[in-house]
């Protein structure tokens, strides 16, 4: 009994997000819909988790549940070592649309996170012009966009919104990053570009990263481990860890080692799907 | 700038033109000055009778400013809790359609009944025609908020308040003041109906003084003033308009330079 409340602790230590035996269901009755089945899910202390599936799979559903923004209908979901309820841990998190705030300038739009943070907020105030702002001013050097700070978003293009909303998700230096398809509805040598960028801001600040995504190149050359989902039920069928070596470049995932985990993993979703078909007829 | 300009001329070039046309053809057709007076009588009559008339301006003015002021506090108080709330939404929306769609006209009896005639029953009409179009707008700029923001900040521990003030309203404000603009005529709207059945003050009152006593071109100096007052309000709320919600038409600005 003391032996697995220790072994529980521990867990809870080294994982930044735990999922156990967690379940989401929407509606009631008839129209209840299982988007999650029973799942478990450990996500460690610095890990960059990339989670690859078919669209309806519950991917982020999976992203809700370590955001606290869902509660599950079973099982339990911990982050940061509490009931997600009142989180923990400080969490950031960009979507496919960018969302910056039209009448905000970019710096403005990528502060607004200090204005409400804790224990950001109180400070806010007063630091505003100073700390907070050299703070932006050295995020958005980072991904290159520092001639753009006092520029509005409509200024910019698409790429550069995506980074914008890259660091409002990384400003108040959150441990926990929860990426949605950020990358999405970029072209391929933008969305290329912006892979880089974001590896080397996980690199230089090591947050726990869960990124949904549909694109395996994407997950293979951001990720530590892949997990792949099938949809309807949504259900993780495959958990591999990638190693290849950082920085990863672009030209890495022409290599045979890269394109053979590509390979394997399509297959698993194909045979998955057509498992799920098959069910269905 | 240039296009600007041109848009000016030919706007004051119709108006002009306008009352020109007006002019010309009620004297080459004779038609008596009792069914439809020239644009010049009414203007000699405005400015004649400008000392007669000024107490009933104001009158008008500061009822309806009274009035409208009232409507956007209630407009934004209650469009602020519909928009907020699905439940108030859901629950209040009926009821208001149905407020709203009673004539404000069968209205102002009930109103004179319950504080008699003068300057209380118009501004309470100029609050009711003008406060329904800044709740809608009002509600319906705060529910347009892209949820995945509302996801963004809330995982980040954001109070309803928080969303409130950093994101609804100020995503409400073009909204906000593109419905100024309109409920501010409406309050004019009100005020005269409300003057008209009952008071013995502004400019109502007066035109309907002026028409039982067959001074038609006093009646059209009353229309004269009203569309000018009119213009100018909407003017006013334009210009503040620009000043504070220029980042929703900056594309637009852009454009046309």
């Amino acid at each position: 009994m003391q032996n697995e409340q220790a072994q529980h602790s521990a867990d809870r230590q080294r994982h930044a997000v735990v999922l156990s035996n967690a379940s989401v269901a929407f509606g009631q009755g008839q129209n209840r819909v299982q988007a999650l089945q029973p799942t478990d899910l450990r996500i460690a202390e610095g890990e960059f988790l990339a989670l690859v599936g078919p669209s309806g799979c519950g991917k982020s559903t999976i992203l809700k549940l370590a955001s606290g923004l869902l509660r599950p209908s079973s099982g339990d979901v911990i982050v940061g070592g509490r009931e997600v309820a009142a989180s923990a841990l400080r969490i950031g998190m960009a979507f496919q649309n960018p969302t910056l705030l039209p009448w905000l300038t970019i710096e403005k739009n990528v502060m607004l996170p200090l204005k409400i943070v804790r224990p950001f907020r109180q400070d806010y105030a007063h630091k505003k012009k100073t700390e907070f702002r050299d703070r932006v001013h050295a995020l958005l050097a980072d991904v290159g966009l520092s001639k753009f700070a006092g520029h509005y978003p409509w200024q910019l293009s698409g790429g550069m919104l995506q980074r914008a909303n890259l660091c409002r998700a990384l400003i108040h230096d959150p441990s926990l990053l929860l990426l949605d398809e950020p990358f999405g509805a970029l072209d391929q040598f933008t969305r290329e570009e912006l892979w880089g960028t974001m590896q080397a801001l996980w690199m230089k600040r090591r947050p726990t990263v869960v990124l949904v995504t549909h694109d395996l190149k994407e997950a293979g050359f951001l990720g530590t481990r892949i997990c792949v989902m099938s949809a309807r039920p949504g259900r993780i069928i495959d958990d591999s860890s990638v190693d290849f070596p950082r920085p990863r470049t672009v030209e890495m995932t022409f290599q045979p080692e890269f394109v053979t985990l590509n390979q394997r993993l399509r297959e698993r979703i194909i045979a998955a799907r057509s498992a799920s078909v098959e069910q269905v007829a | 700038m240039g296009y600007a300009f041109r848009r000016r001329v030919w706007a004051a070039a119709l108006i002009l033109g306008f009352f020109l046309l007006w002019e010309i053809l009620c004297l080459a057709l004779g038609v008596s000055d009792l069914i439809l007076p020239r644009p010049s009588q009414i203007f000699a009559t405005l400015f004649d009778r400008m000392d007669v008339l000024w107490p009933h301006i104001l009158q008008t003015l500061w009822t309806t400013l009274l009035g409208f002021a009232l409507g956007v506090v209630v407009g934004v108080v209650i469009g602020a809790l519909i928009g907020t709330s699905r439940i108030a939404y859901d629950t209040a929306y009926p009821l208001l359609i149905g407020f709203s769609s009673i004539p404000k006209v069968a209205v102002v009896p009930v109103l004179v009944l319950w504080f008699g005639a003068g300057p209380v029953p118009a501004v309470l009409t100029a609050l009711a025609m003008c406060f329904f179009p800044i709740v809608v707008n009002i509600a319906t700029g705060l529910a347009s908020t892209e949820p995945e923001l509302e996801d963004v900040l809330k995982s980040l521990g954001a109070s309803k308040f928080d969303l409130l003030w950093n994101v609804g309203l100020p995503r409400t404000m073009p909204f906000f003041f593109a419905s100024l603009k309109i409920a501010a005529t409406f309050a004019f709207v009100g005020t005269v109906l409300a003057e008209t059945v009952a008071s013995n003050k502004g400019i109502g009152n007066v035109m309907m003084s002026a028409s039982s006593n067959f001074d038609v071109p006093l009646v059209f100096a009353g229309l004269f003033i009203l569309a000018f007052l009119g213009v100018a309000l909407y003017a006013i709320f334009s210009l503040i308009e620009t000043r504070f919600v220029g980042w929703a038409n900056r594309k637009t600005d852009l454009a046309s330079t």
